[in-house]
């Protein structure tokens, strides 16, 4: 017969080693998701420089035209007005991240995805878009355009 | 004469070894009813048949595809002009992927109207939803692929979604993307999934759902329990019902050839990551109806960004879908629930209109 020790309140020998035990299985787990975790979250990519990038000449633009350019990682467009006025955005739809259009006809911004609009200043008019677009500078040095974040 | 001998000769050494025996008495005991809704019995085994038909020709076009933004968009069109039958090849794989959604969807709605998700079928009916489900991720990964213009900003879309969940969400498109924007390193994690990610969580799930579907039979309409036991036509599954089902794939398969020959996928223009979206864009039709309630949720709903408000709703209307047999718990009674079976009418009506107007609209 085995001998059943009476149960007198008292932490044994053995609660103490299952507590031991118990921290080092959490451990184990830890160590498997924890590397795992790790790997799945892409590295950073470096900062890529988005102080003053060129995008072309002013003279080569025509009144009531766009152009699209990269800045980073994201791509911007930059719109030269019917009064020949640049403004240079941010072209990723605040909405659900497409990229906008210069529409001529309309003389606004369209996003073809989800119908949404914003007026030349990267306001948010109609459909969709919670936001405004993002607005960077524009200088012109030379005839050379640059835009800056 | 002797052919014979050698096939019996052949099944009685295998026979001896497994069983086989057992396997046919216990197919045959199993029986199929017989009455005007039998036809919806069939659509599970044709989302079977076009996932097998998936299987085959996705290793089929992983003899040529090159999963890299570099090279993707000219590997597909290297297979569809250059490896001969690769644009059959191609086409097969796209409408089977297609036909299986759809096939899948109509198997679920048969489910839902004829309650045979109900005890004992619960697990069922929850293995069947979750391989729905994976289905469509399958679709959307696949969807990527060829590294086209439509594809590119399908995934920018698809993958901003799971921004609107709170706290995780910025963490879980991380994941999904390898990165912040959708560049070539989703491409690479989406080539992943597609083919080794989700087939084995799939086959996992698959199987566990057939093995369900054969330990418990076929379930029987609901007024049938009423029913004297004479009145209720039945057939035997084996072979009577596989006959049956065999002559179904054998038109399917026929619809799917005309379809792919005559139709063959397009594959559009190569994705520039610079390029604004093209006017007309639109997902896949089964996102479609997804698609076009978020065309036209205005911005701010309550204290709500629209976009979130509206993955709210299909989350919810998906989780309560996905829990019906844990909330339709009045059948015992014998109770009606009209209501039930109206608001699977409208989950239908809604999805196909939302669908046609998504197809209309510019």
């Amino acid at each position: 017969m085995i001998e059943v020790p009476e149960y007198t309140g008292k932490k044994s020998r053995r609660d103490f080693l299952n507590y031991v035990l118990s921290i080092g299985f959490f451990g184990w787990i830890g160590a498997i998701l924890y590397p795992l975790y790790s790997y799945l979250v892409p590295p950073k990519s470096p900062d890529v420089d988005t102080s003053n990038i060129s995008i072309g000449k002013e003279s080569e633009m025509e009144n009531n035209s766009s152009k699209m350019f990269k800045i980073g990682n994201k791509p911007g467009i930059l719109i030269k007005t019917n009064e020949g006025e640049l403004k240079a955005l941010s072209a990723t739809c605040t909405h659900l991240d497409c990229t906008v259009q210069f529409k001529k006809d309309e003389n606004l911004i369209w996003c073809a995805c989800h119908n949404g609009k914003y007026d030349l200043n990267g306001i948010n008019i109609s459909g969709p878009p919670p936001k405004p677009l993002t607005k960077f500078n524009v200088v012109v040095q030379k005839d050379e355009i640059y835009v800056q974040k | 004469m002797k052919k014979k001998s050698i096939l019996k000769k052949g099944y009685g050494w295998i026979n001896e070894r497994f069983k086989i025996d057992d396997l046919i008495n216990f197919m045959k005991k199993k029986e199929v009813p017989l009455y005007h809704g039998t036809i919806w019995y069939y659509f599970g085994g044709i989302s079977l048949l076009l996932f097998i038909i998936q299987v085959v020709t996705g290793m089929l076009l992983l003899l040529y595809y090159k999963g890299s933004a570099e090279l993707a968009f000219e590997s597909v069109q290297f297979i569809s002009a250059k490896v001969k039958f690769g644009w059959l090849i191609r086409s097969i794989h796209s409408w089977s992927a297609n036909l299986m959604v759809l096939a899948a969807f109509i198997h679920m709605f048969s489910v839902f109207f004829t309650k045979a998700y109900k005890k004992p079928r619960e697990l069922t009916w929850y293995s069947g939803f979750i391989l729905l489900a994976l289905a469509m991720a399958f679709g959307f990964t696949g969807y990527l692929l060829p590294w086209n213009e439509l594809s590119l900003f399908a995934t920018k879309v698809g993958t901003d979604i799971p921004k609107a969940i709170p706290l995780i969400g910025g963490f879980i498109m991380n994941i999904l993307r390898g990165g912040e924007e959708v560049t070539g390193s989703t491409l690479s994690r989406f080539f992943g999934f597609h083919v080794a990610l989700l087939p084995g969580i799939f086959t996992l799930v698959l199987t566990m759902h057939l093995i369900f579907i054969q330990r418990q039979g076929m379930s029987a309409p609901e007024n049938w329990d009423e029913l004297p036991e004479k009145n209720k036509k039945k057939i035997p599954f084996f072979p009577n019902f596989l006959l049956r089902d065999l002559l179904i794939w054998l038109i399917i398969i026929n619809v799917l050839s005309v379809l792919a020959v005559f139709f063959p996928w397009e594959l559009g223009v190569k994705a520039d990551e610079l390029a604004p979206a093209p006017a007309g864009i639109k997902p896949e039709w089964y996102f479609l109806f997804m698609f076009q309630t978020l065309k036209i949720i205005p911005s701010q709903i309550l204290v709500m960004d629209g976009e979130v408000f509206g993955v709210l709703l299909f989350s919810i209307a998906g989780l309560l879908w996905f829990l019906v047999p844990l909330w339709d718990r009045k059948t015992k009674t014998g109770e009606k629930r009209y209501w039930l079976t109206y608001a699977g009418i409208f989950a239908i009506i809604y999805i196909i209109i939302f669908t046609i107007i998504g197809f209309i609209a510019k």
